[in-house]
């Protein structure tokens, strides 16, 4: 096989394991959405804030360190003790779940019946005060996020796929990375839960029923502001898996919450309503941007992925606004 | 009291259809424009002109055009940060193209090819509306910073892709670059705020305002009832982004005086401005105003009295700023959704009443 | 009651009191302690504030002037930085260092047309070296020329002498800081006769996957990075992924703190970068800040930046701003310099190494003089490795020289543009 083909499938490849980076942000979004209709933009930020619990539980840092330290005048910083992943996982959890039932409270329950616009402006003041919020609380610095996953490319994937080159000394074999394979398991196991979940569960159906019509659900005796506290609390574990992923990669730091501005293509293209939607709109993006980046970078230059997502949106907008897995809107007049 | 209404009968069409109807409104007019012109250069110093009424003024011409767009159009749009870069390059390239054009006709010209690049993104808002919309417009806003970095016509091929204001001056004042004085700037963009809002106060209470409208509203009944929605959103776009890249233009132009589009126009100045419309209120001129006043004015505040008055640490007192503004965002929405101007709105009716209760 | 209260403090607040005359000496300070680039300015302005406050404890200012700090946050945002400018602008600040490539190229003008020297250590606008034109802008010891000069000659000493046939990648952050080596490396590449090429990384640099794909197979030699923030962090995991070579990836000073190899962990050993000083605590000046700031409970921040590259950095920038204050104060005979006496003393600034051992920082700094026409120092960098088990950098070459001639070519060309433009007349005629 040429080496065009070869280096254009290996972009593939690493296009299709990004991509599902990309899905599990955009699966919150996607469990927001369905069950209030709420573009949540806070989601970004709060894998941020999930991350940074997170590590923070992992290090023992006291929260509120530097408000404490200005205020008082002490020089705090550690409990002393780390917490091992295996508890700080369920703490950052609670956490999640705890602001869930806040956020719920002061802000979603006053919201009822606005104007998408408005509540999607909410879920904007909500980002900015969150980003604040976990910058008070656990500090500004880059941390590092271990939980034990692995990183690198796969050797083995590497050397088993080298005969593919056929003797060509260009083509090294595959590279993978091989935590984007254990975003791939980690993924589809979150989704199947999800997908039981919500088939198969009491209040998955209740979800659904919400999801369907407000009042019908509420008419049939579904307390509308448990199922918020229970999708925003859902959302808030994705968001702390998300968070794990993307800040195993990079460092927990203030841009991991910019992913969520790259959730929006995938929405676009899976559909706002749909899971399986999120995955397939992911891996699309994903495959389209790094094979536009093998193809256009001798042509036009790189650093083509900020906008690349969006303008496969937009092409997808004009022809089947509501995604490939959407629900197709009818307005009436 | 304060409005005296009792008496005010109109005799001609014209005067009925005034702006202001009520005597008070037109008086307080003239003064705030007499206070703004001629008294307050007077008053200014370089700190205050420099880092809240100039910065106040140019976004509140942003404010507007994205008000228009968003307010009165119902079309979301998250492309003005690009649209202000727009605006920001296209002068650069006049006044270098032309050195002898007047600063304030380079501006216009800005503007204007701001409004066609705007129409260009406007187009996919024939097929798809409310949050898809506000997708195409971030990819408008991506691709654009893209394009600005990385084509080097855009920036005369300098070596890091910063561009930079040249000296210019209009009547024989020097207007832009370091040696422009705070108070001719102060007045450049003055003057630029009075004629830009005339301009969209009078679109909006006219044909084509109510068109807008009609599309916000309703936009199906209105395509039914004979309103071409085409010429409605294309004209929305245009005459929101020629307001967008005028603030551009003098952002870069008498403000900045060198930027760099990733840094100046990203995606953060986009939100910026729709916080200022939403908290402002939507589809309302001086809620643009207002909105732009709050989120001007309020940063500089919390830094002087946390970080002045209180002392606390810099970054602890700019989280808390972060913190607030989000929480005041969410509260404004809770309290009064259609912004602060609603809330005028109804300061005013009580006063027009005031002190009798019905 | 509450709005009285309100507007009572906001009164108080806004009522700025006029400046008072110089009783101290200001050196405001310019940071970012939040926003993206957080990471990066906190160890720095931590750095730049404890030297100032040693100064103080230890000699009782400079020249038995005392020394004040005011700190403005910026956030790495341009419109605060002209409001941190602004704001700081009458209280007779002798230098400002704005800390930002893009808050520079704006203040340049203004602080030219204000009177209030400039010192944009190690980033800013390159050709600001050329004194003639940018005469109260400085950006000694070194400027990202240098740097990529420096690192090919570097490398061409690691290569006998020669690096014909070789291939060089610049992996770049899609800036105007990530841009600046561009120019010198493609002349470089000309006249050495390496392959160059440029990949671009857009803003923030989260997602590195085809830029490093294309790094691998390409299997360029080396790889120079001009990174920032977050890419830094990315960058080095993506290649510890590749499994490329670290000791063959370089990046310059800003791509070279412990914020960016750190959260990649082991991989990361042996990845190497460009340093305009020394770093870690091992130098005698660590003793007296031990004594008179950290035990006295004065140290900025957290406390636990001490030592890093970034908080070196910060000293470094503190120290040079200390002694081009008392370069002035011994030029103009007084001790309260006003900005205009600080910026003769920066032109006159000599570092020798005597004066280092002096202030308990032997080696730290290479020696340079700066005069009227080169704002620019001397050109020179150092070269570090980071050694992930031990936890350090660990310097593997003396300093190094920059092809000062090409540099200053490239400056003259670029600063004739500037000059052209706002009709600068050439300042050292003397």
């Amino acid at each position: 096989m040429s080496e065009t083909v070869l280096f254009a499938f290996e972009a593939a490849l690493n296009g299709l394991t990004v991509g599902i980076m990309y899905s599990l942000v955009a699966l919150g979004f996607v469990l927001i959405f369905k069950a209030s209709g709420i573009f949540n933009f806070a989601q970004g930020v709060m894998a941020l804030f999930a991350a940074l619990t997170l590590v923070g539980f992992q290090e023992g840092a006291v929260p509120f360190a530097p408000l404490i330290n200005a205020t008082f005048g002490t020089s705090v910083h550690n409990f002393g003790f780390n917490m091992p992943t295996l508890l700080a996982i369920p703490a950052a959890v609670a956490v999640m779940v705890g602001f869930a039932w806040l956020v719920e409270r002061i802000v979603l329950k006053h919201l009822i019946n606005q104007e998408p616009i408005i509540l999607f402006m909410a879920t904007i003041g909500l980002a900015y005060f969150l980003e604040g919020l976990g910058d008070i609380m656990w500090g500004a610095e880059v941390k590092r996020l271990d939980v034990g996953i692995p990183q690198g490319g796969n050797v083995w994937f590497e050397e088993n796929t080298q005969w593919l080159g056929m003797g060509n000394e260009n083509f090294w074999g595959f590279y993978i990375d091989t935590l984007n394979l254990y975003a791939l398991v980690i993924a589809a196991i979150l989704v199947t839960a999800l997908v039981i979940f919500s088939q198969y569960t009491k209040q998955g159906r209740a979800l659904r029923a919400v999801a369907d019509d407000h009042q019908a659900a509420l008419s049939v005796g579904i307390s509308l502001r448990f199922i918020w506290v229970l999708t925003w609390s859902i959302a808030g574990i994705v968001a702390l898996v998300a968070g794990i992923m993307w800040g195993s990669k990079s460092g927990v730091q203030f841009s991991l919450s910019l992913i969520a501005l790259k959730a929006l293509p995938v929405l676009i293209l899976g559909g706002f309503t749909s899971i399986p939607g999120a995955i397939v709109g992911g891996l699309m993006i994903g495959i389209g941007e790094k094979l536009f980046d093998f193809f256009m970078q001798p042509i036009i230059g790189g650093a083509t992925e900020n906008w690349f997502a969006y303008m496969l949106a937009l092409a997808f907008l004009l022809f089947r606004p509501q995604g490939l897995f959407g629900e197709k809107i009818i307005e009436r007049v | 009291m304060l409005y005296r209404e009792a008496g005010d009968f109109k005799s001609t069409y014209s005067s009925d259809n005034q702006t202001f109807p009520i005597r008070f409104d037109r008086y307080a007019y003239w003064a705030a424009l007499g206070f703004a012109f001629l008294v307050v250069p007077f008053l200014l110093t370089d700190y205050w002109a420099n880092s809240i009424v100039i910065p106040l003024l140019i976004y509140v011409i942003a404010a507007l055009g994205l008000n228009l767009l968003i307010g009165y159009c119902g079309q979301l749009s998250l492309g003005t940060g690009a649209f202000m870069a727009v605006g920001a390059y296209a002068t650069f390239k006049l006044t270098f193209a032309f050195p002898w054009m007047p600063i304030y006709i380079v501006f216009i010209l800005a503007g204007l090819v701001t409004a066609v690049v705007g129409v260009l993104f406007g187009l996919p808002s024939l097929k798809i509306k409310g949050f898809y919309l506000a997708v195409a417009t971030l990819a408008a806003q991506f691709f654009l910073i893209w394009l600005f970095t990385r084509v080097g016509w855009f920036f005369n091929d300098s070596a890091t892709g910063m561009i930079t204001m040249p000296q210019r001056s209009m009547f024989g004042v020097t207007v832009t670059g370091a040696a422009a004085s705070a108070i001719a700037v102060y007045i450049t963009c003055l003057i630029f705020v009075v004629g830009m809002s005339w301009l969209a106060r009078n679109l909006t209470r006219g044909t084509l305002g109510r068109t807008w409208m009609s599309i916000r509203d309703m936009d199906i009944a209105a395509e039914i009832i004979g309103v071409n929605p085409l010429i409605a959103k294309l004209t929305a776009f245009a005459v929101s982004s020629f307001f967008v890249g005028v603030a551009g233009a003098l952002l870069f132009g008498v403000y900045l005086g060198a930027a760099e589009a990733g840094e100046a126009f990203g995606i953060n100045k986009s939100f910026l401005v729709l916080f200022m419309v939403i908290i402002g209120g939507l589809g309302s001129i001086l809620g643009s105003f207002l909105g732009a006043a709050f989120l001007v004015v309020l940063p500089v505040l919390l830094k002087l009295m946390l970080v002045d008055t209180l002392g606390w640490p810099a970054d602890l007192a700019r989280h808390l700023e972060v913190m607030v503004i989000g929480a005041l965002i969410v509260i404004v929405l809770i309290l009064e959704p259609h912004g602060m101007a609603a809330l005028w709105r109804t300061i005013k009716d009580k006063l027009r009443l005031w002190p009798f209760p019905h | 009651m509450k709005m009285m209260k309100l507007a009572a403090g906001i009164a108080a607040s806004l009522s700025v009191a006029a400046p008072a005359l110089a009783q101290d000496l200001h050196f405001p300070m310019l940071s970012y302690r939040t926003g993206a680039y957080a990471p990066g300015g906190i160890p720095f302005a931590d750095g730049y504030q404890d030297y100032m406050t040693l100064l103080n404890e230890r000699d009782g200012g400079i020249g038995g002037v005392p020394v004040r700090i005011s700190e403005c946050e910026t956030a790495y945002n341009t419109e605060r930085g002209v409001e941190c400018y602004e704001s700081i602008r009458d209280d007779n600040p002798l230098v400002i260092q704005p800390l930002s490539t893009g808050i520079t190229y704006q203040l340049i003008p203004r602080a030219t047309e204000d009177g209030i020297p400039i010192h944009s250590m190690g980033y800013g606008r390159t050709s600001a070296m050329n004194g003639d034109v940018f005469n109260w802008v400085f950006n000694y010891p070194a400027n990202y020329w240098d740097g990529a000069s420096v690192a090919v000659n570097y490398l061409t000493s690691e290569n006998d002498g020669s690096l014909e046939g070789k291939k060089i990648v610049l992996l770049y952050h899609n800036s105007a800081y990530g841009r600046e080596p561009i120019r010198t490396l493609e002349s470089l590449s000309e006249t050495m006769g390496f392959e160059f090429s440029a990949i671009a990384v857009d803003h923030p640099g989260q997602e590195q996957g085809s830029q490093w794909l294309q790094i691998r197979r390409e299997r360029p030699d080396y790889v120079l990075m001009w990174g920032w923030g977050v890419m830094n962090a990315v960058a080095i995991q993506e290649a510890a992924n590749i499994r490329f070579n670290m000791n063959n990836f370089i990046g310059i000073w800003w791509s070279g703190s412990e914020n960016d190899v750190r959260p990649v962990g082991a991989g990361a050993d042996g990845y190497t970068a460009l340093t305009l000083h020394g770093t870690g605590t091992d130098y005698p000046l660590y003793d007296d800040l031990q004594q008179y700031v950290i035990d006295a409970g004065l140290a900025a921040g957290a406390g636990d930046q001490i030592g890093s590259v970034l908080y070196s950095r910060g000293m470094y920038a503190a120290m040079l701003a200390a002694e081009a204050a008392r370069t002035a104060q011994e030029i103009h005979g007084v001790a309260e310099i006003t900005p205009a006496m600080m910026r003769d003393g920066m032109e006159a600034l000599s570092i020798t190494q005597e004066r280092l051992t002096e202030l308990g920082l032997p080696n730290f700094s290479a020696a340079f003089d700066v005069s009227c026409e080169n704002h620019g120092g001397g050109g020179q960098a150092m070269v570090q490795r980071w050694d992930a088990e031990a936890d350090e950098w660990n310097l593997i070459t003396d300093w190094i020289s920059s092809d000062r001639e090409l540099i200053t070519s490239l400056a003259t060309e670029d600063s004739a543009a500037y000059a052209a433009e706002n009709n600068i007349e050439p300042q050292c005629a003397m």
